[in-house]
C-alpha cells in the first residue's frame, strides 16, 4: 500500500513536470512552425522532381550570393532520386561557376567548373564571410535541412517516431523564410539585426532574402515568397 | 564446458581435427546439446541480440573506418562524403549510429530482466560483474565515437565530459590536458578517441567471451530464479533456444530497420549537422539518450566535484549489487514489494533520462534530486532491507513444476 502510495506520488511528480515543460519553452522559445505538406513525407514519400530543380534555381539565384554548399558536387545535380537534370544540364551549371585551381606553372588561377568539382564557396575563407555580413558567417547549407529543428516535446516526439515525422528541418526553414514581421512594441531589436517570428531569440542576422516574383519559374508554379520558401526547403532535404 | 559434449564428427577430416584441437565438440557443448532451463521467455532473447548487435557494429564500423578521416578540419565532410559518394555509406552510417542506440536499449533491457530475475545473486556474480564492465566499456565506446562525428555536439559532449575529470582535486587539470593531449579538444583529441574507438570493442569482444563463458559455467537464470534440477527442468539449446533467439532477434531487427530506413536522424541531434565550432556553445548541450539519466544525475547535484563522484558512483554501485541485494529468492514473481520498487525504479530511470534532456532549472532540478535519492535508495537502502523484511511468496519446487502447474 505504502508503495502504491509512493508510486502514485511520483507519477503525479512527473505530471506537474511535464504540464510544466511546455510553459517552459514558451518563455524563451519561438513559435513552432506550422506543418507544410512534403511529397518526400512518409514512408512511400518520394521528391518532386520540379519542385528540387525549382529550389536548386532559388538557389542557385538567390542563396548562393552568401551561402555555400560546399559538400555538395555539381554532378549530384544529375543524382538518381535528385533534382533529375541530365548530364549535359550539370556540366552547364559547372561551367558558369569559377574555380580556383593552379594553372600549368603552378601560379593561382581560375578555371571553369566540371561536373566533378564541389560547388564553391562565395566567399574565399570563413573571415571574409563575416566581414561581408556583419560579424556573423552565413552558415553553409549543404546539411542546413538536418541540422534545424525545434522542440517537439513530450509525448508529440514519441508519437513522431511512428508516424515518421522528420521533416522539422523543412519546416522550420520553410516558416523562417515567412517569419519576417515588424518588431513588435517594446522589443529591443539589435542594429543590423532583422525581426523573424520564428527565429529562436527573433533577431536574425539576415534581411528578408526573397520577394515575390524575383525567381523566375517557367513550369507555372507561383512566383511567391510561400512557393520560394517551400522550394527551397525541399530542395536542402 | 565440454561435459554434455556427445560429438562424435563423421568427416575423417574434422575426426582428425578433433583429436588436436576440440573446437567442433566445443560448439557443439555450447551451442547445440548445452541445456537451457525450458521456462526462459523472450526477455532471455537479448543476450544473443547483443551478440548480433556487437557484430554489426563492428563490421559497420570497419568499413566506416576505411572511409573516414580523423582529422578536424576534414572529419566532419568525410562522414558528409560517405554519406553522399560511399556506395551505400548512407545505410552504413545510419546502421552504425542507430545501431549504437539499439545496442544501448537492448543492453538496458537485458540489465533490467537481470535484475528483476535476481539474475547476479550467487553463483552469477562474476557473470554480472563482467556484465557491468562491459557496460561501461559500452559508454566509452560509444562517446568517442560520437565525438569522431565532429559537428557541434560531438565537439561540445566531449569538452563536457572530458572537463568533468578536472574535478578531481589535484591531479584533475594533469588528466584533462593528457586526456586532451593539449589545452583544448583538438586534433589530438579526434585522434586518439579515433585509436580508442577503433580498440574498445575488441576489448569488449573479449569480455563478452568470458561473459559467456561465465554463463555456460553456472548457466542460465530463469523467470523462477531456481536452479534446473532434473533433466525434465532443461530442454537442449539447439533446437529450442536458437530459434527463439532467431525469432526474437528477426523482430527486433524489423524494429532497427524502422529507424534506419525511414527515422535514421530521430534519435541524434540536429546540432551534430553543423560543423563543430569551439568559438561557438550550442544553447542546450545535451549527450545521446542512452546517457541521458547519468548526465540528469550529475546535474542534480550542486557541487561538480560532487556531481562527477555520482555520475561515477551510479554506474560502479552496479557491481555491488549481488551483496547489496541481500533476499534469499531470485526472481520478482515471489518477491511482492521488491517488485513494486523494481517498477518504481525503471521509472525513476526513464524519468532521469527526460530530465537528462531538459535544462537544469525550476522543477527540473528538483525531480532530478528526488531520482538521484530514489535510485541510489534503492541499491542501498531498499535492496539491503527487503531481504530482512520482505516476506516472500513460496517458490516452486522446480522449474516443470512451475511450468506444469504442478502444487509446491
Amino acid at each position: 500500500m505504502k508503495m502504491q502510495r509512493t508510486i502514485i506520488a511520483l507519477a503525479l511528480a512527473g505530471c506537474v513536470g511535464m504540464a510544466s515543460g511546455p510553459a517552459v519553452a514558451q518563455e524563451h522559445d519561438a513559435p513552432a512552425p506550422p506543418r507544410q505538406k512534403w511529397s518526400f513525407s512518409g514512408p512511400f514519400g518520394k521528391y518532386d522532381q520540379g519542385q528540387l530543380q525549382r529550389g536548386f534555381k532559388v538557389y542557385k539565384e538567390v542563396c548562393s550570393a552568401c551561402h555555400s554548399i560546399q559538400m555538395l558536387a555539381f554532378r549530384n545535380l544529375a543524382d538518381p532520386g535528385g533534382p533529375g537534370f541530365s548530364e549535359a544540364q550539370a556540366a552547364a551549371v559547372a561551367s558558369e561557376y569559377k574555380i580556383p585551381d593552379l594553372d600549368d606553372k603552378g601560379v593561382p588561377a581560375e578555371r571553369s567548373g566540371r561536373v566533378a568539382d564541389n560547388f564553391p564557396s562565395p566567399f574565399p575563407n570563413e573571415l571574409a564571410a563575416k566581414a561581408a555580413n556583419g560579424g556573423v558567417a552565413p552558415p553553409d547549407m549543404s546539411t542546413l535541412a538536418k541540422a534545424r529543428t525545434f522542440e517537439r516535446g513530450f509525448p508529440l516526439f514519441v508519437f513522431d517516431a511512428v508516424t515518421q515525422y522528420q521533416e522539422q528541418g523543412p519546416d522550420y526553414i520553410t516558416a523562417l523564410l515567412k517569419g519576417y514581421e515588424e518588431a513588435p512594441k517594446g522589443f529591443q531589436l539589435p542594429a543590423g539585426g532583422h525581426y523573424n517570428k520564428y527565429f529562436p531569440g527573433h533577431n536574425i542576422a539576415m534581411p528578408p532574402p526573397l520577394q515575390d516574383g524575383q525567381v523566375t519559374f517557367d513550369d507555372g508554379a507561383p512566383q511567391t515568397i510561400d512557393q520560394y520558401s517551400k522550394d527551397i526547403s525541399a530542395f536542402l532535404m | 564446458m565440454s561435459g554434455n559434449s556427445t560429438y562424435k564428427p563423421q568427416s575423417k577430416v574434422l575426426q582428425w581435427l578433433e583429436r588436436r584441437l576440440p573446437i567442433g565438440g566445443l560448439i557443439h557443448s555450447s551451442f547445440v546439446v548445452y541445456p537451457v532451463p525450458r521456462n526462459l521467455n523472450y526477455l532471455w532473447t537479448f543476450g544473443g541480440i547483443l551478440a548480433f548487435m556487437l557484430g554489426v557494429q563492428m563490421i559497420t564500423g570497419i568499413v566506416l573506418a576505411m572511409h573516414y578521416t580523423p582529422h578536424v578540419d576534414f572529419a566532419f565532410r568525410s562522414v558528409e562524403t560517405i554519406m553522399r559518394d560511399v556506395n551505400y555509406g548512407w545505410l552504413l552510417r545510419y546502421l552504425h549510429a542507430n545501431g549504437a542506440s539499439m545496442f544501448f536499449l537492448a543492453v538496458y533491457i537485458h540489465m533490467f530482466r537481470g535484475i528483476y530475475y535476481g539474475s547476479y545473486k550467487e553463483p552469477r556474480e562474476v557473470l554480472w560483474i563482467l556484465g557491468v564492465i562491459i557496460y561501461l566499456l559500452m559508454m566509452a565506446t560509444g562517446f568517442m565515437g560520437y565525438v569522431l562525428v565532429w559537428g557541434q555536439m560531438s565537439f561540445w559532449a566531449a569538452t563536457v565530459i572530458t572537463n568533468l575529470f578536472s574535478a578531481i582535486p589535484g591531479v584533475g587539470e594533469t588528466i584533462v590536458t593528457w586526456l586532451w593531449g593539449g589545452y583544448a579538444v583538438g586534433n589530438p583529441t579526434l585522434n586518439r578517441f579515433y585509436s580508442l574507438h577503433y580498440l574498445l570493442p575488441f576489448v569488449i569482444v573479449g569480455v563478452v567471451v568470458l561473459h559467456i563463458w561465465a554463463l555456460h559455467v553456472a548457466g542460465q537464470n530463469n523467470p523462477t530464479g531456481i536452479e534446473p534440477k532434473s533433466e525434465k527442468d532443461t530442454v537442449a539449446f539447439t533446437p529450442y533456444a536458437t530459434i527463439k533467439d532467431s525469432f526474437f532477434l528477426a523482430a527486433f531487427l524489423i524494429f532497427y530497420a524502422w529507424f534506419v530506413f525511414y527515422i535514421p536522424n530521430f534519435l541524434g541531434h540536429a546540432d551534430n549537422y553543423i560543423p563543430a565550432n569551439p568559438a561557438v556553445t550550442p544553447t542546450h548541450i545535451v549527450p545521446e539518450w542512452y546517457y541521458l539519466p547519468f548526465y540528469a544525475i550529475l546535474r542534480a547535484i550542486p557541487d561538480k566535484l560532487m556531481g562527477v563522484i555520482a555520475l561515477g558512483a551510479s554506474i560502479v554501485i552496479l557491481a555491488f549489487l549481488p551483496w547489496l541485494d541481500t533476499s534469499r529468492v531470485r526472481s520478482a514473481r515471489y518477491r511482492p514489494l521488491f517488485k513494486q520498487f523494481f517498477w518504481a525504479f525503471v521509472v525513476v530511470c526513464i524519468g532521469l533520462g527526460w530530465l537528462g534532456s531538459k535544462p537544469p532549472e525550476g522543477i527540473y532540478v528538483i525531480l532530478a534530486r528526488i531520482f538521484t535519492i530514489y535510485y541510489f535508495a534503492f541499491f542501498l537502502v531498499i535492496l539491503p532491507l527487503l531481504g530482512i523484511f520482505e516476506k516472500t511468496k513460496p517458490v516452486p519446487n522446480s522449474i516443470s513444476d512451475s511450468v506444469l502447474g504442478a502444487k509446491a
